[in-house]
This record gives structure tokens, C-alpha cells and sequence, in this order.
């Protein structure tokens, strides 16, 4: 079978012994970054309360992951979670749980944030995402909502 | 979407989506964060270690869980999402198993946890079915010629999980001690248990 993807010289094989190398034991972080458990938490709420169908959800996945591979022949710059998102994205609006513009204009609002800005899920691996910073987010969320004046909920 | 907002950071995307979500009442910070400490903590590769050790020690077990995986496993405690039509494959001095999801990332979640980074990444979903006795090799499993390799391909419809073989010299052990041999790689087929 000649899938995509099938570059000779895998990422994970570039560094077998140093920190890259995969895992040979059981203790792998589950997540590298605090965004990526946020998407994988989004997906199974959504699921659980029957927002979203898994198999659609996964048929969307299949998609968005095979987009990749075809437009990335080298494998260069592969995100596992990047695709769950997209495919995430997909779902929702396809479902009609959010309209894409407002998510488009939502999160250019917040990437628009100052600068020192402490976005608590930029990067961070290993940091507990349990905690304050996600409070503090939706604090200055509101405070975006309230200079704008106007409102983006669907 | 083939907007501008592909190209914002996803971890600005994520954190849109989960904003106007959590906002229209469709989903709460809590649920979510139940989901990620779970999947973060309590389930893994542990699940499947007992799950093995038991088929070892237990051949009435071990029957019932190559006829019915997602039942046997159930009869231990474990299930749960990504947990249904799992199939059981024993390895044996002949035959090999190795597990992998070309499409995607299937998984038996309740057993084995998420999978681990490589298990998704574009060149093992390829590569291990091309050249299986390559890819175990770089993993460090040296198979002899007279081992066949089955490759076997996770879907919705069929998650896999390996029943790797029992490592000689463990005729005493307990199920506890048993269950410490058994990996997470030997269970997706990429490596065999650890002798004691």
C-alpha cells in the first residue's frame, strides 16, 4: 500500500535516542499542549451530550488528516491536533453549533489581544490547564465584548 | 473554512471554538476538564496490562476474551468511549500482530488509553504496511524470518488490541507481577513483553 505520507525519512526515526524519540515505555505526555487538550475535551463534551455524532466527527478527521498528508508529501510540520481542530470545526458549523464567521471573527478578535497578553494556552507543555488562567480568559473576553460594544454570539 | 482564521494559531482557534460553545450552553469547562483529567490520568496502557496478565493466568479468560474483546475487557471494569468491537489478536511463535490505523487514530481508548504520538503520525500509519518487518525492526523488535507478520488496520467498525505472548520464566509469577511486563508497544504489536 502506497498511503501519503509515505516519505523515507520519518520525524519520528530522525532522532531515535534523544528526547524526539518515540516513546518506549508508558509515559508519553497524552497532550504537548495545553490547546490540544482543550480541542480533545471540546470533541467528547460535544459528543456526550449528543451535540455531534463521533462517526461524523471521525469521517471529518479522516478528511482533514488525508488534505494533509496529500498537500505535505514531506511530512514537514505534521500536527495531529491541528487536524482533530479543523476537523472539529467542521463539525460544529456543520451542525449548525456555531456559525463560521462568527468563530473566524472571534478568534481574530482574540489573536488581536496586546501583546503581554498572557495567553495561558500559547505553548506551554506540561502547564495545568485546570486552573486560574482559564478564568482570567474569560474575564478578558468580557472586557473585549464590552469595548466592542456589540455582540458576536450566534 | 478556507479563511484567514486557518492560519491564526490553533491555540487562538481552540480557544474561539470552546468560547462560543461554552457560551451557547452547548458545552461547560467542567465536562471538558473531566474528559482531559481522565484521559490524562486514569485511563492507559494499565487497563490492557490487567487485561493481559488476567488472559494469561486465566485460560477461561483469555477464551472469552478472543471470542468477545469488548465483553471480557467490560468484565474487568473497562469501558467507555472508543471501546466498542474490540478485537482481541494473539500473538503466538508463529504469527505476529501489529496494529495500526491508516486513516486515522483508531484506538481502543477504555484499554490502552489515547495513542501515543507516533501511532498517528503520517509515516508509521504508511510505513508499517509496506515494510512491517522494517518499521518493528527500528522499534527494536527483530523478528525471525519463520515469524509472519499480520498487519491488522483499526477502524470504527473494529479497534484492535494485542494479546502479546507470555515471556518464558514467568511460570511463578503473580497477576500483579505480570501485568508489569506488559507495555503499552506490546499491546499495539510494536514490541513483545518484558521479560522479567
Amino acid at each position: 500500500m502506497t498511503g501519503p505520507g509515505g516519505h523515507a525519512d520519518p520525524a519520528y526515526l530522525l532522532d531515535s535516542a534523544g528526547p524526539a524519540a518515540p516513546p518506549r515505555d508508558n509515559g508519553e505526555l497524552v497532550f504537548a499542549a495545553p490547546w490540544e487538550s482543550r480541542a480533545f475535551g471540546l470533541a467528547l463534551a460535544l459528543n456526550d451530550v449528543g451535540a455531534i455524532e463521533w462517526e461524523a466527527f471521525r469521517q471529518a478527521l479522516i478528511r482533514e488528516i488525508g488534505d494533509w498528508e496529500a498537500a505535505h508529501p514531506s511530512g514537514e510540520g505534521w500536527s495531529y491536533y491541528e487536524c482533530w481542530l479543523r476537523a472539529l470545526e467542521r463539525t460544529a458549523s456543520a451542525k449548525g453549533l456555531v456559525d463560521p464567521r462568527a468563530l473566524d471573527e472571534r478568534a481574530a478578535l482574540l489573536a488581536a489581544r496586546p501583546a503581554g497578553h498572557d495567553h495561558a494556552d500559547h505553548d506551554h507543555p506540561g502547564h495545568d490547564h485546570a486552573g486560574h488562567d482559564r478564568e482570567g480568559h474569560r474575564q478578558h473576553d468580557h472586557e473585549h465584548d464590552m469595548h466592542n460594544g456589540n455582540s458576536r454570539h450566534p | 473554512m478556507t479563511s484567514a482564521a486557518e492560519h491564526i494559531d490553533p491555540a487562538v482557534r481552540a480557544e474561539a471554538l470552546a468560547s462560543l460553545l461554552i457560551e451557547r450552553g452547548l458545552v461547560d469547562q467542567a465536562t471538558m476538564d473531566n474528559f482531559i483529567k481522565t484521559y490524562e490520568q486514569s485511563v492507559g496502557p494499565m487497563n490492557g496490562a490487567k487485561v493481559v496478565a488476567r488472559a494469561w493466568t486465566d485460560p477461561g479468560y483469555r477464551e472469552r476474551l478472543l471470542a468477545d474483546g469488548t465483553a471480557a475487557i467490560a468484565e474487568l471494569g473497562f469501558k467507555g468511549p472508543q471501546g466498542e468491537h474490540i478485537v482481541v489478536l494473539e500473538n503466538t511463535p508463529e504469527v505476529h500482530n501489529v496494529v495500526v490505523c491508516t486513516l486515522c487514530s483508531c484506538y481502543p481508548w477504555p484499554v490502552l488509553g489515547l495513542p501515543p504520538s507516533w501511532y498517528k503520525d503520517p509515516s508509521y500509519r504508511s510505513r508499517i504496511v509496506r515494510e512491517p518487518r522494517t518499521v518493528l525492526a527500528e522499534f527494536g523488535l527483530e523478528l525471525g524470518d519463520d515469524v509472519a507478520i499480520q498487519v491488522v488496520d483499526s477502524s470504527s467498525e473494529v479497534r484492535y488490541m494485542v494479546l502479546p505472548m507470555r515471556p518464558a520464566g514467568t511460570e511463578g509469577s503473580s497477576e500483579e507481577e505480570l501485568a508489569a511486563l506488559v507495555t503499552r508497544d506490546a499491546m499495539v504489536g510494536v514490541a513483545e513483553a518484558v521479560a522479567p
